[in-house]
């Protein structure tokens, strides 16, 4: 009798769990799994432990309770004797605009710097390069520093400008531009100026609509239609019409020198300033980067072609170049969006007042919750940039490549 | 087994956390060193001098809390906090002891978990302007622009004192004592706030301190004092009666200049005798050695010696005793009796 060897069959053996390499990445895995879990459930309990051997608890209830302490800079209602809820609430809006602001900023600089970065004029081409490389290479903090502490010492303060023998005076005797920020003139609404406003929207939709039909024109008839006088015209024309018709109704309320500062007016705060001008050049720099790279990565093959179609310089940017290039730029730039975001937590440096100055400054200092106010900021910052992300992504998917 | 020596050990490692608050008093001992909480730089409450020694009234108190537990003033680790920091510093256990002009209030007593072992300097919320600008009284600072330590009590005070005034200010929010100065001098801001001890002192650091007065409001109360987590009583104490050693040593007339002498044997005043410890065991009572106190008092002088040296009116910060003179001599300061 021969005996054969029949392959192995059924037999499930605990040993294959480690010997048999179809079952040993899943061993592994589960048990990093339980043990990860472990390590958190230790973690948890811990804090628990310990938060209640010190007395503590989480608790939320100090939101309701009133701040007691003021902000300067409230873009809603906000008094001492609001909540610590509406104090946040104040700083997220405050974190929010230096970031819309500053995203804006850092992406025009950032564009404007990666062309010309690229640009065959070798004196601006090294003057992009030493701009990148400098604020790249500096952290962020000490660029907001510098920036806040030249601001407050070169321009000159309110206190300058009074006097007969003021050794400053306001440009145009409308904009003051002091240590403490710069005050604008600020329009004021006075009954009918919804018309005039109105007026406005409808020549932007009559601008719109002008070109529209230009173009059509164009494609249709091959008719070229001047489309810059009209636009320009329709522009001003109606406004200006309808705000004398209405018997001007937007008047100007211009700052002036009242006590210890400026008063009436807008008044952009030197804090706000230097954060969003710090923060602006310092992500520009990273964008720059990313938009040389978007250029770089679409074949010269296409520039060349665009210009034997006989395109000139700055047409094959706009039309051939960058609307290619965008494909590669967007997903980087994405995450200059998030760091701008959360760079902005470095605020309290000079004193803006932030969603971490507000809520997690003051408000954690002055009712101990230290736990329940990081864990609100966490969520709060995350919300944001996934919400940031998302939008992007929408966007991405728009330019992207489509395949078919 | 395994299993049981894992959960074990766990259980072990999550009550050592939870035990770690107690026995401060061991582990200040075991470890040789006071770790102390001080501000980030206050000249004359506490600051490190030309060669990098911390000096200060503050302090002061900390290297008597060394001297009694350890027998040595040098042995203190001193943490520089900001007032956003601090707490967090003295809850987690990365000190033992904050001594940093920190103001003994409700809340943080009873919400934040805190001990404050009594107070070393009365103080009040003030406000410093430019001579230049002319004003005398606080509530002519309408409109004004004020720069602000945040995270203290000070924040809260002047939101309180501007709303009851029904004046408007412009409330610019500063972190360190060190960051305002620039602020203020560059004319950032019009008026500085913090407590009134700390308006002199910053003003003392400046280039022309004529050029800038303090006005005479004091728009809060500030009792400053050493302050410890709750729950460590043996701690607490030894934190408490090391003040009030200082304290009475003035009280009773114990000074550096006389200690050597009135400790080498009992003399007549038995209150002397049992603050030295030649007399008494209330050295042991607190779990230190018998001549506690004495060491305490030889570390910088008496509570006087400590407030002449650093913030005194004969130096630039030139501070009177004022509300912190003796009960005898019309202040506030009054020790429970040692015995």
């Amino acid at each position: 009798m021969t005996t054969l060897s029949d392959p192995p069959k059924g037999g499930f053996r605990v040993s294959m769990l480690i010997n048999d390499t179809r079952y040993r990445s899943y061993t592994f895995q589960f048990i990093a799994l339980i043990a990860l879990i472990a390590a958190f459930a230790y973690l948890g309990s811990n804090l628990i432990a310990n938060l209640k051997a010190a007395g503590l608890n989480i608790s939320y209830r100090f939101l309701g309770e009133p701040a007691g302490y003021d902000i300067n800079q409230r873009l809603i209602e906000y008094t001492s004797q609001s909540t610590h809820m509406r104090a946040a609430v104040v700083g997220m809006l405050n974190t929010l605009l230096v970031a819309v602001v500053a995203c804006f900023f850092a992406t025009v600089i950032g564009v404007i710097v990666g062309v010309l970065r690229l640009s065959n004029n070798w004196l601006v081409n090294k003057l992009m390069g030493v701009y990148v490389e400098i604020f790249r290479n500096v952290p962020v903090l000490i660029w907001i520093l510098i920036i806040m502490a030249v601001f407050v010492a070169v321009l000159p303060q309110p206190r300058e400008f009074r006097g007969d023998d003021a050794t400053a005076s306001m440009v145009f005797g409308s904009f003051a531009f002091t240590g403490r920020g710069f005050y604008f003139p600020k329009p004021v609404f006075g009954p009918g100026s919804l018309f005039v406003v109105l007026t406005f929207a409808a020549s932007l939709v009559g601008i719109w609509g002008y070109r529209r039909y230009a173009k059509q024109q164009l494609f249709d008839h091959g008719r070229m239609v001047s489309t810059l006088w009209p636009s320009i015209g329709l522009f001003f024309v109606p406004v200006i019409a309808m705000f004398f018709i209405m018997g001007q109704p937007i008047t100007l309320d211009y700052p002036a020198l009242k006590g210890f500062n400026f008063q009436g007016g807008i008044y952009a705060r030197n804090s706000f300033i230097a954060l969003t001008f710090a923060l602006s050049i310092y992500t520009a720099a990273f964008i720059a980067e990313n938009v040389r790279a978007g250029i770089l990565a679409i074949s010269t093959g296409q520039t060349e072609a665009a210009a034997s179609l006989g395109l000139r310089p700055g047409r094959i940017m706009n039309l051939v170049i960058l609307p290619q290039a965008l494909r590669v730029i967007i997903p980087p730039l994405i995450s200059q969006y998030l760091n701008i975001t959360k760079n902005s937590s470095l605020a309290i440096a000079v004193g803006y007042m932030d969603v971490t100055g507000t809520l997690g400054g003051i408000t954690l200092n002055q009712t101990g919750r230290a736990i329940e106010t990081v864990l609100l900021l966490m969520a709060f910052y995350l919300v944001i940039s996934l919400s940031i992300s998302a939008v992007m992504n929408v966007y991405n998917n728009s330019v992207k490549l489509k395949e078919r | 087994m395994k299993k049981s020596v894992f959960f074990g050990a766990m259980t072990v490692a999550s009550l050592a956390a939870g035990v770690a608050a107690a026995g401060t008093l061991d582990d200040v001992k075991a470890r040789g060193k006071l770790n102390c909480g001080v501000t980030t730089g206050l000249v004359g409450f506490a600051a490190p001098d030309a060669n990098g020694e911390w000096q200060g009234f503050d302090v002061g108190v900390c290297r008597a809390i060394a001297a009694a537990v350890l027998g040595d003033p040098k042995a203190v680790e001193f943490v520089p906090t900001t007032g956003k920091t601090r707490f967090t510093a003295l809850a987690s256990g990365e000190i033992d002891v904050l001594a940093r002009n920190t103001t003994w209030t409700f809340s943080r007593d009873v919400d934040l978990k805190f001990e404050f072992a009594g107070v070393n300097y009365y103080d009040g919320q003030g406000f410093m302007v430019p001579k230049a600008l002319g004003v005398s009284s606080a509530k002519e600072l309408d409109g004004a622009t004020v720069c602000i330590q945040t995270g203290t009590t000070t924040e809260l005070n002047l939101a309180d004192f501007f709303r009851t005034n029904n004046i408007s200010y412009e409330p610019v929010p500063i972190e360190t004592n060190a960051e305002a100065q620039p602020l203020y001098l560059e004319g950032a801001c019009d008026v500085y706030t913090t407590d009134a001890s700390g308006l002199a002192a910053t003003r003392a650091a400046f280039e022309n301190p004529g050029d800038h007065v303090v006005l005479p409001e004091i728009i809060s109360k500030e009792p400053l004092g050493p302050l410890v987590r709750h729950g460590d009583n043996e701690w607490g104490d030894v934190v408490r009666w090391t003040l009030n050693a200082l304290i009475a040593a003035e009280e009773v007339g114990i000074t550096s200049a006389n200690i050597a002498e009135l400790g080498a044997a009992a003399g007549n005043n038995p209150e002397i005798n049992r603050i030295l410890g030649t007399e008494g065991t209330l050295g042991e009572m607190l779990g230190l050695s018998a001549d506690w106190a004495k060491n305490a008092i030889m570390a910088g002088g008496n509570y006087a010696e400590i407030f002449e040296k650093n913030i005194g009116e004969n130096t630039p910060i030139g501070l009177s005793r004022g509300l912190n003179a003796q009960w005898t001599d019309g202040g506030l300061l009054y020790v429970p009796p040692f015995r």
